[in-house]
């Protein structure tokens, strides 16, 4: 019996210590990562500090709790001892908890001051949380772009099998540099979103009117999957973060390429577009930007998402149709795409809409130019 | 005139029949059995809602439901839970007990009491229904933040700001009765540090009650106004400010989650004391303990808004004093321990889920505090780390208490004895579901899966299968929990007045026969 009892206390007080160990070891892939900056390894170490302390604490705790159910058990013939209170262990449990407890924030308040670092970067990003994409602009090239879920609608509905990186894939990943201080000011464009690397170990909050900061530094190159971590409607779980850091030159021909990538798209708003032009290109985006909401086919999803077939503005109000793409609509998810996007998007988009799915042949068909769009924002201006 | 008097003989009250008995109940036993009704029905409501959510992540791509109606199933499976299952259970709880422990015949207020049970179907009923209209219910996570819940909701949001109001004023009314019962009822010799344990957990709770409930209905009203009367308390294009929302709604929501345990707490010292045959350890730290619980619990709000940008100063202090709510919770699992430790333990039902909440809570309580680390906190904010943080108080904490305090208390309710080898079975199969659901969601966590998604990564695929499974299994159990109550409520082992061995000294409840008489203490016994 006495052996028994050994083992029995044994296996308690060693199992969540061999269990722990196996999923908590430095390797696990169910651990917190360990991430590639110098404070995502802080944070991990302090992570894996307050966890063992709680290990401790707890085996502690548990195995008397255990030990006194089985030793004092009235099958047993456990007779109750009849004290009800000791003021000295009443005090010293307090105290003990206490010390536990500052051991805690010691560490902790280094790491929060060293992940908290306010100051300017050498390349400053702006983040802007949208439903349901993030806008990347580097403020000192002013230029910038979209990043959207790559994965396709047939992988989520399962009609074809998922790929590798299933739902944290995107069109066009955010580019820094390595060994350089970057900084990010993150704000929302319509609800809250909140940018999230783990590997970096930066998660700040995407707010409208807000703008936050955090801030990282990578070493290495390679490529990190984030994701959005505050509910910001529908498609919360689609609009994952891809950040690739390369080294510095390769950086700097990112971006002179985006800067000229920019000046061609300036050009292309005088430029005379063709009727097939402008429906090529606003077909394309219509599928990235406007078919989560209102669906490939232009049925939307009413009442929330209203159909774009055959209705009055689509048809026969073409001033309507770029108010509404430029200035979004208060109170819905219909977001003022005008801000963010080019002339050249917005004139396409609504030209494609005008024709698609018999808009066109029913409708007055009229077709809209970029020249109509420099021309509302003019009369806006005023 | 004094004919009159005598031929209304007010000795001899028994309920009324039919439907108006439990209409026009005064009586807080009636009262406190329609609470529980009332919570177990949402609990399988609030269940179902968690079998469409978890069915939904047995795999990933989507395959059951659609992103909107997913949200909607998680924020109002939250949103029931919350109000409609742990809150009513725990009232019910008290409208049983309070009298009955602190020897009265009745609450302070009964006809209040009527008001606040009914208003409660009304509030849920209004909540539902919103689910089957064109737009859906609300979709935007049992905390609402604005703008999602304001500028971005559906108009349904109206009716969801009716029921909470409707909610709080059910909430205030009970508490109202609660304290005036307390202060006003208890029997001659009862001072205040010798109420038991569950009246004083109650006392604090109801104090909780009456100062968030109404924050909670200021929040919703700021909402109502930026909707339909063009005010812009949360709408930054208007000036106002997102965060604020935040801020308002955590400084009911933190209390709001120790409205949800402390009554627990009461429970389970007194279920462990019963069965440790031994008084609790430290009576009065016990109530310290609660008492600066209940205080702490207003100065750690953004604990939960770690990641909106606060300022050095302000992280630092909301991590500290989260740390040091760890103080009081430990102090009391510590008597928990020192009162099992040299008693005579025996294992019923009650026990068994009472030992289960010390040690989970426990586990709990780590997490929780690994949460109030900042810097952790950047890593685990929004993951699945925090939804296993928070079942692991509510479920085996919250809720294992307020089973535990069915089993302890239904045979007294009752008259009969329920099925211990049938409990023992039910408390063993929620044991384990319970642990098989929640304990992977630390892992998921951890390794980067977001709460609130319906579709995630390959990675998560295993865990996410094995909660799911865990999940079914938790759910199913509870409807063996529905039938042990009923059979109890029809047959069973007569119960003797003091129930459990020993348990005469320990309480004035156990001095009333089994069951109870309707008008509890007619004359008031004196304590000593
Ligand atoms: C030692 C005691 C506790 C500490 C230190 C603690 C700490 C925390 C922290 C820091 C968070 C925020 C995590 C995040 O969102 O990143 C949190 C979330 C939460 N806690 Fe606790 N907690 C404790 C006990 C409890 C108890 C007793 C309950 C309820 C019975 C509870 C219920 C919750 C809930 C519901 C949430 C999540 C709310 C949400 O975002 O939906 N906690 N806790
Ligand atoms: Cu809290």
């Amino acid at each position: 019996m006495a052996y028994i009892r050994k083992v029995f206390t044994g296996f308690i007080l060693v199992l969540p210590l061999i269990f722990s160990s196996l999923i908590f070891s430095e390797t696990s892939d169910y651990n917190m990562p360990i991430g590639v900056t110098e404070v995502s390894e802080s944070i991990f170490g302090l992570h894996m500090l307050i966890f063992w302390i709680c290990v401790v604490i707890g085996v502690i705790v548990f195995s008397i709790m255990f030990w006194s159910l089985w030793k004092y058990r009235k099958s047993k013939g456990a007779v109750a001892a009849d004290f009800d209170d000791n003021f000295w262990l009443e005090i010293g449990w307090t105290v003990a908890a206490t010390l536990v407890l500052v051991w805690m924030a010691v560490p902790s308040t280094q790491v929060m001051v060293e992940a908290y670092d306010d100051a300017e970067g050498e390349i400053n990003i702006l983040i802007t949380g949208h439903q349901w994409k993030w806008h990347y602009e580097y403020l000192e090239d002013e230029v910038g772009f979209f990043s959207n879920l790559s994965t396709s609608q047939e992988q989520i509905d399962g009609e074809v099998p998922k790929g590798e990186f299933y739902l944290r894939e995107v069109d066009e990943p955010l580019v820094i540099p390595t060994n350089t201080r970057v900084r990010f000011l993150i704000t929302g464009n319509d609800v809250i979103h909140s940018w999230w690397v783990p590997d970096f170990a930066v998660k700040q909050d995407a707010i409208p009117g807000f703008i936050n900061t955090a801030w990282t530094n990578v070493p290495e190159p390679g490529i990190f999957r984030g994701a959005c971590t505050e509910l910001c409607g529908i498609k919360h779980a689609f609009m994952p973060v891809v950040v690739r850091a390369v080294e510095r030159e390769e950086f700097d021909a990112f971006i002179a390429e985006k800067v000229a990538l920019a000046e061609e798209e300036r050009m292309l708003t005088s430029k005379v577009w063709t009727k097939d032009e402008l429906m090529a290109r606003g077909e394309s985006f219509y599928a990235t930007n406007c078919a989560a909401c209102h669906q490939a086919n232009g049925q939307g999803i009413p009442p929330v998402f209203p159909s774009l077939v055959g209705s009055q503005i689509t048809m026969f109000d073409s001033n309507k149709h770029i108010e509404i793409l430029m200035e979004g609509v208060q109170g819905s998810a219909m977001a003022a795409f005008g801000e963010s996007y080019s002339e050249v998007d917005i004139a396409s988009v609504i030209t494609y809409t005008r024709q698609a799915w018999s808009n066109g042949e029913k409708g007055d068909g009229v077709i809209v130019t970029p020249q109509d769009i420099v021309a509302y924002k003019n009369r806006i201006d005023l | 005139m004094s004919t009159v008097v005598e031929s209304h003989d007010h000795g001899h009250h028994g309920p009324a029949k039919g439907l108006s008995r439990w209409l026009f109940t005064t009586n807080h036993k009636d009262i406190g059995t329609l609470y529980l009704w009332f919570s177990f029905i949402m609990l399988f409501i609030g269940g179902a809602m968690a079998m469409v959510i978890r069915a939904e992540l047995f795999q990933p791509g989507l395959q059951i439901v659609q992103p909107e109606f997913f949200n909607q199933m998680t924020t109002n499976h939250g949103l029931i839970m919350v109000f409609g299952v742990i809150m009513p259970a725990f009232v019910g709880l008290a409208n049983w007990m309070l009298p009955m422990q602190i020897g009265a015949p009745d609450m302070a207020l009964p006809r209040l009491n009527n008001l606040s049970f009914w208003l409660l179907p009304m509030a849920f009923g209004i909540l539902i229904s919103t689910l089957f209209m064109p737009e859906g219910g609300p979709n935007f996570g049992w905390t609402f933040y604005a703008p999602l819940s304001t500028t971005y909701a559906p108009s349904t949001v109206n009716f969801f700001i009716f029921s909470v109001h409707i909610m709080g004023v059910s909430s205030i009314l009970g508490s109202i009765n609660i304290i005036t019962t307390i202060f006003n009822m208890r029997a001659p010799g009862m001072t205040l540090m010798k109420m038991p344990l569950f009246v004083w957990s109650w006392l604090i709770t109801a104090y909780l009650l009456i100062a968030v409930m109404p924050v909670l209905a200021g929040v919703v009203t700021m909402m109502l106004m930026d909707i339909n009367f063009g005010t812009s308390f949360f709408n930054a294009a208007g000036g106002g400010d997102p965060v604020l929302f935040q801020h308002v709604f955590w400084f009911f929501g933190h209390p709001e989650v120790y409205i949800m345990i402390l009554p627990a707490f009461g429970i389970v010292s007194h279920i462990i004391e019963t069965f440790s045959r031994k008084p609790i350890f430290g009576y009065s730290s016990m109530v310290y303990a609660m008492a600066s619980i209940a205080i702490l619990s207003f100065v750690v709000w953004a604990h939960h808004m770690f990641t909106v940008g606060m300022p050095l100063a302000g992280e630092l202090f909301f991590m500290y004093s989260t740390m040091l709510i760890a103080i009081p919770t430990g102090v009391k699992v510590f008597n928990w321990v020192a009162t099992m430790f040299r008693g005579s333990i025996t294992f019923e039902t009650p026990m068994l889920f009472s030992i289960a909440f010390v040690a989970l809570f426990t586990i709990g309580g780590f997490s929780g505090l690994m949460l109030a680390i900042v810097p952790a906190d950047f890593q685990y904010h929004d993951t699945y780390f925090v939804v296993a943080h928070f079942h692991y108080v509510l479920v085996p904490g919250a809720l294992f208490g307020i089973i535990a305090a069915a089993y302890y208390w239904l045979p007294k309710w009752t008259g009969n004895m329920y099925d211990e080898t049938l409990g023992k079975l039910h408390f063993w199969l929620t044991f384990i579901s319970v642990n098989v659901t929640f304990f992977p969601m630390h892992f998921v966590g951890l390794a980067g899966m977001p709460r609130r998604y319906p579709d995630y990564a390959l990675q998560f695929a295993d865990f996410n299968a094995l909660i799911s499974v865990g999940a079914f299994m938790f759910g199913i159990t509870q409807l063996l929990f529905l039938f042990i109550v009923i059979k109890t409520i029809r047959s069973g082992k007569q119960a003797k007045p003091e129930v459990w061995e020993g348990a005469g000294d320990l309480g004035l409840e156990w001095t009333l026969s089994s069951p109870p008489p309707y008008h509890s203490f007619t004359v008031q016994p004196q304590v000593k």
